[in-house]
């Protein structure tokens, strides 16, 4: 299987000049949606509701870009990808937009010909401890028992971490996340580990008492999650990348839903730019000059949509705040 | 009364192992079923608002299923038209009920499939009659499992009596190329097919050429299936006498007479067991889509299970999904046991006739 997998990307990443031989926006407007590949089913950043409507960041971000193109952020049709196919359905066509919590790394955006086209959510691994332990820092955890999945970067991140800070701990190697989780609560392990965003959910949504649980502030290791396009196309590439950068701008110039379209009239120049009033910015790019204030309107800026899909989980912005406020989320100049 | 513990004596206190093997189920029984009664059923939360009022209560969260339950019925299909999908399932069921009646056995029952799904293709994909058009990823659900086993068993079933016959022909390329699919897809795992179906074969496609997915999808299950029912039905040929084949030869039959009138009929009807096993398999089967990201049945339940106001219910939600497969599949065990029944009669009493006609 692993063989297969295997097999079936670098055959894409061969493939990748074919397949984008045709130009992905004008194929997009052409026939009028966008086609983008998420998660099959991850709380916050793209899962369907009861009602079968998909929510959740990475969602959101595929909704901005048919803002942009095609003037209507529900021009949208969801691929629900596994981890194993999704880079593949990205290379064969099958998928306009890679928008499915994936790590940013170098070989992935090299050897399978993929391009990263910004941040949307910053992760990184974390620790979970029980507040009746008292640990404050992940300094304190030598000798501990720590439960982890198998298979990922996560094992290798912990004996890493460890290793580096002369500390020892037994692992508890478990493959399935109920059973892992089943073993941390019970109390067979002192210690639970995986990427901050996946503790933030557990506390919240798996933990008998929430507030018994705390995560300690050491991240050890970088998991920058985004969209990706394929190689060869630098326009559908860009107009992905600006309109991620376009709700982080929003933000920082405070225009959201909610007022995008009083602002519009403001004297402020950025936003002038920003909503179309000056300037080509919109052309540029290929689209309609107002295609920021499309994506704002209907899909809110970068603090919109997390608030609505991960501060209900307990997320808390953490380093994805904005960079004026001390976080990592900072937009190139639009202008 | 007394016929009663006269069949309480024999059937199960008839020795010391069956006496004792009783009064284990006995207790077992005693110490098992009230109190799963009472969490299925009599501190069951049945109707709440939200999750908080299941998160106090001690027994199951029926209340998670009445909420998710059309998602998990009909996917990520849009949610104001999922009487479509609904009417199309029902459709479906109607026709494999007619379908196991005798008395619909004719001419009729064909067009009725065929009216039939042609309903289900306007109904689902839409663009008809004012009906918005959905596209097919979007469909999902109990209605995508349903529609995976009926297509995946309509197309397997003939295919795979071709690759029988083929399989036990004379002629060498032919046998040759059957052998070697059959057993090259017996060979590796439905999930690996699927997977190359899903993600390889674009690859080799020409660009602008898509296959859709669900397509690819279904291909993939059908030509899986056959190659299993190819072996079953190979089993049922084997086991006609010589002889059939040489009275039908005397009748100076055809080859495809011979077969259509003499041989395949005797052969399917000792294969019913078997093909009935398989066809229970690839119901359940079906549930490997996910793999390729299509939400069928199981995976609608699993998705359910990811929201986080919900999280912690799998129990309820797994109940729930095996009562509904079980349904399906003890629906086809059972009527393959009736239609063994009438067939094992058939049989009885045309071999008979002949001799009673003589008396």
């Amino acid at each position: 299987m692993k063989l297969v997998i295997r097999c079936a990307a670098v055959l894409a990443a061969l493939s990748a000049g074919h397949a984008s031989a045709q130009a992905t926006a004008e194929a997009v407007a052409k026939k009028g949606f966008v086609q983008c590949g998420v998660n099959v089913g991850l709380a916050g950043f793209s899962q369907p509701d009861s009602q079968g409507v998909w929510k959740g960041i990475d969602v959101d971000l595929c909704r901005a870009v048919a803002a942009a193109v095609l003037g209507d952020a529900s021009k949208v049709r969801y691929t629900p990808l596994t981890a194993q196919q999704r880079f593949t359905a990205l290379q064969s066509g099958e998928v306009d937009i890679l928008s499915r919590n994936t790590t940013w790394t170098l070989s992935r955006d090299t050897s399978l010909g993929l391009n990263f086209a910004g941040v949307n959510y910053y992760d990184g691994q974390g620790f979970m401890v029980p507040a009746k332990r008292k640990v404050k820092s992940a300094k304190q955890l030598n000798g501990a028992t720590v439960c982890v999945q198998p298979g990922t970067t996560t094992e290798l991140n912990l004996a890493d971490y460890f290793r580096t800070h002369k500390m020892k701990f037994k692992p508890v190697v478990i493959e399935k996340l109920e059973e892992v989780l089943n073993a941390y609560f019970t109390g067979r392990c002192d210690v639970y580990t995986t990427d901050v965003s996946g503790l933030v959910a557990v506390r919240a949504s798996r933990a008998p008492k929430p507030a018994e649980h705390v995560i300690l502030p050491e991240v050890i290791s970088k998991e920058p999650l985004g969209p990706a396009v394929r190689h060869g196309d630098d326009r559908w590439f860009d107009i992905v990348k600006w309109s991620l950068y376009a709700m982080i701008e929003a933000e920082e110039l405070g225009l959201s839903s909610k007022n995008i379209e009083q602002q519009a009239g403001s004297a402020n120049p950025a936003v002038q730019r920003f909503v179309g009033a000056t300037g080509d910015l919109g052309k540029m790019l290929g689209l309609d000059n107002r295609w920021a204030v499309h994506i704002i309107k209907q899909v809110g800026n970068y603090a919109e949509s997390f608030d609505a899909n991960l501060k209900p989980l307990g997320f808390e912005r953490g380093i994805n705040k904005l960079w004026t406020q001390g976080g990592l989320m900072y937009a190139p100049p639009i202008r | 009364m007394s016929g009663c513990l006269a069949w309480a004596r024999r059937s199960l206190f008839s020795g010391w192992l069956s006496t004792l093997t009783t009064l284990a189920l006995l207790w077992l029984a005693w110490r098992w079923l009230p109190p799963l009664v009472d969490w299925a059923i009599a501190s069951a939360v049945w109707r709440a608002e939200g999750p908080s009022a299941c998160r106090g209560a001690q027994g199951a969260c029926w209340a998670f299923i009445a909420e998710k339950h059309r998602f998990i019925l009909f996917g990520t299909y849009p949610f104001e038209q999922h009487w479509r999908p609904a009417a199309a399932s029902l459709l479906l069921i109607v026709l494999w009920l007619c379908s196991s009646l005798r008395r619909f056995w004719n001419g009729g029952l064909a067009a009725a499939w065929v009216a039939g799904l042609a309903l289900i293709g306007a109904l689902m994909w839409g663009g008809v009659a004012g009906l918005p058009y959905v596209e097919n990823e979007r469909w999902g659900g109990l209605t995508l499992t349903l529609l995976l086993a009926t297509f995946g068993i309509a197309f397997a079933l003939p295919l795979s009596i071709v690759l029988a016959l083929g399989r036990r022909s004379t002629l060498p390329v032919l046998r040759l190329a059957c052998t070697g699919y059959i057993e090259l897809v017996r060979g590796v795992p439905l999930i690996s097919v699927l997977f190359m179906a899903s993600v390889m074969l674009p690859l080799f496609l020409p660009a602008g050429l898509t296959i859709d997915k669900l397509l690819r999808a279904q291909l993939a299950l059908v030509l899986f299936a056959a190659a299993y029912l190819a072996e079953v039905v190979r089993g049922g040929l084997q086991a006609i006498p010589r002889g059939q084949h040489e009275a039908a030869d005397a009748l100076g039959f055809a080859y495809w007479r011979k077969m259509g009138l003499v041989i395949l009929p005797q052969a399917l009807r000792l294969s019913i067991p078997p093909l009935v096993n398989t066809f229970i398999g690839l119901f359940k089967d079906t549930s490997l889509v996910l793999i390729i990201g299509l939400f069928d049945f199981l995976s609608t339940v699993k998705v359910s299970l990811q929201d986080p106001a919900w999280s912690g219910f799998g129990l309820e939600a797994y109940l729930f999904a095996s009562l509904v497969y079980f349904a399906f599949c003890h629906a086809m065990s059972s009527y393959s046991r009736r239609l063994e029944h009438e067939s094992a009669r058939a049989v009885v009493s045309g071999a008979a006739a002949p001799y009673n006609r003589g008396s």
